[in-house]
């Protein structure tokens, strides 16, 4: 295993192109596929913490610019779509770094508490705010066990057309639907490549070909939180 | 047996003065709403963190408390006590009013509250909140009903089945209220089943102890009369029911002590160095609990008039200390993501959460419940809600008149 990580990290550039080319043809399977409703996509992650450096947060401000989010110097009410978790074991003191966003759970308890709908599971499991019908009680941020959601707290500027935001909503990280309905990859995973970390996989979950299914499936992968039985679709690896 | 007379209240100047106040506080609270509508919630106490802030208390309160106004009016129908009946009327009275209050509260601390619509036309059934919408406009509707047959003539035999009805869904709707914290599986504060009967039980003793408050102010304000033992007697009730509040928090206490993964945010809500063990310890248990169980319990005659009303404003103000504790002591403590590890990042994972209630929050949630007495007095001043005495002959024509000490 040793030896796989290393050949993985020694070519990385490689592996990237390689990596994303693989899952872009899982794209086009996947829809054609679904097209004839033979087979459910379920689009997941897999975060490999072995290659997740703790200074590094490229894939924070590779959201942050895709989708219009930032630092508006209120720490306590801006929002964060992903964001940098250092985990350490206080006997070990063994320390790690790793990327939480919304784990777009195929059980999500934010789906299930919100009163209008507008907190909803595509087909694909991707988990979405509808922004229209969003009244803002927050209920969601209450049940999400892994405070993946943000209230927006004041009015805005400068927002990206295909991510729109309000005032007075809740939001989170939508797996960069606009990217993936378009055959590309999220900001995040895009962006990690491009960096030489290669940490993060994108693919689809539900079709046994795809190299995030057969990493799953061949590692120990962890979900953070498993005993809630909400079944992440965001794996770790080396956790 | 004597016909119990029910007279509205006279417009008089004091009246008009109360009426005038809380119209005040309501249009601040308004004034608050529409201050945190247009900047954000930005200018609140509340963060990612804590994000149900003191509007949720009061609102949360308000409409615990609603439910459990019915109580008199439930013992006079279901349970037939007859010498509550004559405030049958007042107790469905303030029980709309003062989830109307709630209710206000609530739905203009949402970040939309403009969608108010979408609300009530988009409804996702597996939301106990969605059901919580269902239980309170029922819950209006039910009690107007109710009330109905008590003032309608002619509608004297629906009285006991409104009654029932009215019973059996309040505690519906407290359930209902309960479960939106006991359904929450990630925080670990709320993960209980017993959510459910505390707030039962909290319902029935804010609730009686607002009514008893309420009944007594209004009395007092247009002169009629409201009986020493009548008081003894609901003050009596309301021991039982701080004994039962008392009970279920030491039973959602205890078991959560014994659930290991719920032990570290015990620990920090019953022994810690924040503001939340203080408020739950001295607010909640010495001053919402014990202190006015041994009021109410005091037979010591003459005094106990003061006893009890001083027990019922106690029971209000640790009753609301208490939700407080509930719904931002839940709160501020960090969500478990890695259990047993120590984590760390820029979104305030791994460490308690800062909350300072601000003043818009405060207006609006203190509006809220000037909007629940404003509709109660105007219901009072418009309808025949009021007994015109409440004198024990009165309520109870059959009674011993007893001398000495009460026991
Ligand atoms: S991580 Fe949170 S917001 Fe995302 S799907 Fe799961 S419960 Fe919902
Ligand atoms: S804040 Fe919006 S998305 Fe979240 S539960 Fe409420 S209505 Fe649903």
């Amino acid at each position: 295993m040793t030896t796989r990580r290393q050949f993985l990290r020694d070519s990385g550039a490689f592996t990237a192109t390689l990596a994303s080319g693989a899952t872009l043809i899982a794209f086009a399977e996947a829809q054609a596929e679904d097209g004839n409703k033979s087979r459910k996509v379920r689009w997941g992650m897999l975060i490999d913490v072995a290659n997740c450096p703790e200074g590094c947060s490229t894939c924070v401000s590779a959201c942050s610019n895709e989708n219009g989010w930032g630092d508006t110097g209120n720490p306590l009410t801006d929002a964060q779509w992903i964001r940098k978790v250092a985990v350490t074991d206080p006997q070990s003191k063994l320390r790690r770094s790793l990327p939480v966003m919304c784990q777009h759970c195929a059980e999500p308890p934010c789906v299930d508490v919100c009163p209008t709908g507008a907190s909803f599971k595509r087909a694909d499991g991707i988990v979405l705010v509808d922004k229209h019908i969003c009244i803002g009680c927050r209920y969601c941020m209450m049940a999400c066990p892994y405070k993946a959601r943000s209230f927006i707290h004041e009015p805005l500027q400068n927002q990206k057309p295909h991510a729109p935001r309000g005032k007075g909503t809740v939001e989170s990280c939508t797996l960069c639907v606009h990217r993936v309905d378009g055959g590309r990859l999220p900001a995040c995973v895009e962006a990690c490549a491009a960096a030489g970390h290669n940490a993060m996989l994108f693919g689809d979950l539900n079709d046994p070909e795809t190299e995030i299914s057969k990493r799953v499936a061949q590692h120990p992968v962890r979900k953070i939180r498993a005993d809630l039985g909400i079944d992440p679709g965001v794996s770790y690896e080396n956790l | 047996m004597k016909r119990t007379v029910y007279r509205e209240l006279d417009l008089s100047p004091g009246f008009l003065l109360v009426l005038g106040l809380l119209g005040l506080i309501a249009a601040a609270g308004l004034g608050a709403a529409w201050y945190m509508e247009h900047y954000g919630h930005i200018v609140t106490g509340m963060n990612n963190q804590v994000v149900w802030g003191l509007p949720h208390v009061f609102a949360i309160f308000l409409i615990v408390a609603a439910s459990g106004a019915l109580n008199v009016a439930s013992l006079a129908s279901v349970f037939n006590r007859t010498m509550y009946k004559p405030m049958a009327r007042l107790s469905g009275l303030l029980a709309i009013s003062l989830l109307a209050g709630g209710l206000a509260v609530l739905v203009l601390d949402l970040g939309r509250p403009d969608r108010l619509i979408v609300a009530m036309t988009h409804f996702n059934f597996k939301s106990i909140f969605a059901w919580n919408i269902f239980l309170y406009t029922g819950f209006f509707v039910i009690v107007a009903a109710y009330l109905f047959t008590q003032m309608g003539r002619g509608f004297g035999r629906f009285i006991r089945p409104a009654g029932w009805v009215a019973f059996v869904w309040r505690l519906a709707l407290t359930t209902g209220t309960g479960s939106i914290f006991g359904w929450l599986v990630a925080r670990e504060a709320y993960d209980a089943a017993i959510m459910a009967p505390l707030f039962i039980a909290m319902s029935l003793s804010f609730g009686l102890a607002v009514f008893i408050l309420f009944t007594g102010r209004s009395c007092a304000l247009s002169g009629r009369e409201f009986g020493q033992d009548l008081l003894l007697r609901l003050g009596r009730l309301l021991g039982l029911f701080i004994a039962a509040v008392l009970y279920f928090t030491a039973v959602q206490h205890l078991t959560a002590l014994y659930a290991a993964e719920h032990h570290d945010i015990e620990s920090f809500i019953l022994f810690g160095d924040s503001i939340y063990t203080t408020l739950f310890w001295t607010g909640q248990v010495l001053i919402g609990g014990v202190v006015p169980l041994i009021l109410v319990t005091l037979p010591t005659h003459g005094v106990s008039r003061v006893a009890i009303k001083l027990a019922c404003a106690l029971v209000i103000v640790g009753g609301f200390v208490q939700v407080y504790v509930i719904v931002i002591g839940g709160q501020v403590y960090p969500l478990a993501l890695f259990p047993g590890m120590e984590v760390r990042s820029s979104f305030q994972d791994g460490v308690i959460a800062g909350y300072q209630p601000s003043l818009p929050e405060f207006l609006l949630g203190i509006g809220g419940v000037a909007l629940a007495l404003a509709i109660a007095a105007i219901g009072m001043k418009s309808l025949r809600f009021l007994p015109e005495s409440l004198a024990d002959e009165a309520v109870d024509p059959q009674r011993v008149p007893r001398t000495g000490a009460v026991t």
